[in-house]
């Protein structure tokens, strides 16, 4: 059954809202193509093919481009599909929020969430279910490594050699995130973030930070990798794990690694959208703030 | 064979020799980790239930249920006997198995028996059956006591709220599913 019209209402005018934000901010809107022939590899993000090339499973490679050819701040609200993905937080075709900065990282990326929030929702608190969550700035950061420390007895890295990081955080530790308060997830391993720059003084972990609000995962961030060597010894990475779960990678993105060598120093971020609408409009499932699911169809 | 991508609820599955029904499903994914396919299952020959995680590359066998039509012929002891409507062939249940299913059958009743891998692990009734009442109260006239049904029982020994007119020896359809009466059948 289609979504209610009031729902649909205030998806519209949250949408527009969050144009009038970046605007104000002096963002550029772009608008990219969906269609493309080299999406990033990443190692458990399925792509849609359609036709010889594929659907994009996010902006982010055609908006470091734009970065390279100049521009400094940009914001773009899209389409993304990501094939088998498909739940109560879950759609196969999404819509995302993504935004880059030049001569930025991670930690502005952080400061943009607070202030979009603080604008899009004027009385600073949201009611989820029976509950308050207070966006009032500023929200609390937690390493990825003090989250699992702090809401589980499986510490990150044992977590990640028995290969239960997902487990681990989907089950224990992601419930506890963002409850009274959003919260910022950082400094993820470096290996649980393909396209980020490692932390200077600790090559070990990157400058990934992930938005959590009432449990949920709404953005995703980082201080941008700049270097092209780097970023095709990573792709080549993901593209072996691709490989060896029996599926077929899809080509190098070779355009976007070209001009990766001329690109500023960026830090860039997604947010689900259709999340961020579900929260704001205290419905418990991304199927009741689009105005259809596949299901529907 | 299913992938994990497969898994819903209602999905049945073979895991270690035994058929089970997915009765919950969550599908979960960190944005840029593996998916997780966090399900709850039912044993669906002794009803136990579990939870289970499983993960995209991970594959299941289809649990083989067939449903064949069957008829009751007969009970003996804890036995109840039906036999294959196709090819004759007669199979066993248990009473245990049948469980409050007994309530509503009566002889040459003809039901769906669910097969697994050849041994009968659930029975389903028709939805409806006749049942012919052999106890019951007469209504007393005049009752004001303001109740509107009474209890009778029933020739399989079930006990069962009827409205006051329904008499002994009287056949009343019952729904299979809720116990519950449905109406006086005219003979």
């Amino acid at each position: 059954m289609p979504t209610s019209t009031k729902t649909l209402k205030e998806r519209a005018a949250i949408l527009q809202a969050v144009r009038s934000f970046f605007c104000d901010q002096g963002f550029l809107e772009v608008e990219t193509p969906i269609r493309i022939p080299a999406p990033a590899p990443e190692a458990y993000i399925d792509p849609q093919e359609c036709g010889d090339w594929f659907l994009q499973t996010s902006p982010e490679l055609c908006m470091k481009r734009l970065l390279c050819a100049g521009c400094q701040s940009i914001f773009q609200i899209c389409k993304c599909f990501r094939k088998n993905e498909r739940g109560h937080l879950h759609l196969p075709e999404m819509t995302m929020l993504e935004w880059y900065r030049t001569h930025a990282d991670y930690h502005q990326l952080m400061a943009d969430c607070e202030a979009l929030l603080h604008f899009l929702v004027p009385g600073q608190l949201l009611t989820i279910n029976n509950t308050t969550v207070s966006l009032s700035p500023p929200w609390p950061q937690i390493t990825l490594e003090d989250a699992f420390n702090q809401f589980s007895r499986t510490p990150l890295q044992t977590a990640i050699q028995s290969n239960r990081f997902e487990e681990v955080l989907v089950e224990e530790v992601e419930p506890h995130l963002g409850i009274q308060s959003p919260v910022f997830i950082t400094d993820y391993p470096a290996e649980l973030a393909s396209l980020a720059r490692l932390t200077p003084d600790n090559p070990e972990t990157a400058q990934r930070c992930e938005l959590y609000i009432n449990g949920i995962e709404i953005a995703n961030g980082f201080s941008e990798l700049t270097d092209p060597d780097e970023q095709r010894r990573r792709f080549e990475k993901e593209m072996t794990t691709i490989g060896a779960a029996g599926k077929k990678p899809g080509p190098m993105p070779e355009r976007f690694l070209a001009d990766l060598a001329r690109m500023p120093e960026s830090a860039g971020i997604a947010l689900g959208l259709d999340r961020l609408v579900m929260l704001m409009t205290n419905n418990s499932s991304i199927d009741q703030v689009v105005a259809f699911t596949p299901e529907t169809l | 064979m299913y992938t994990a991508s497969d898994l819903k609820k209602g999905v049945k599955l073979e895991i270690d020799g035994e058929p089970y029904v997915v009765v919950d499903f969550t599908f979960s994914k960190p944005g840029k980790g593996q998916a997780l396919y966090r399900t709850k299952m039912r044993n669906m020959v002794n009803g136990n239930m579990f939870d289970r995680t499983y993960r995209s590359g991970d594959k299941f066998k289809k649990a083989e249920l067939i449903e064949r039509a069957m008829q009751f012929l007969y009970s003996q002891g804890d036995e109840y006997i039906f036999m294959d409507n196709q090819n004759y062939e007669q199979i066993t249940v248990t009473k245990e198995q049948l469980g409050d299913d007994l309530n509503f059958m009566v002889d040459n009743m003809d039901v769906q028996i669910l097969l697994f891998e050849g041994r009968p692990i659930g029975v389903t009734l028709p939805n409806s059956v006749n049942l012919r009442v052999v106890q019951a109260d007469p209504w007393a006239k005049g009752d004001t006591s303001g109740s509107d049904t009474k209890p009778v029982t029933l020739e399989t020994g079930y006990v069962i709220q009827v409205p006051p007119f329904v008499n002994e020896n009287d056949l009343i359809q019952v729904d299979t599913r809720t116990g519950s009466y449905m109406t006086r059948v005219k003979e």
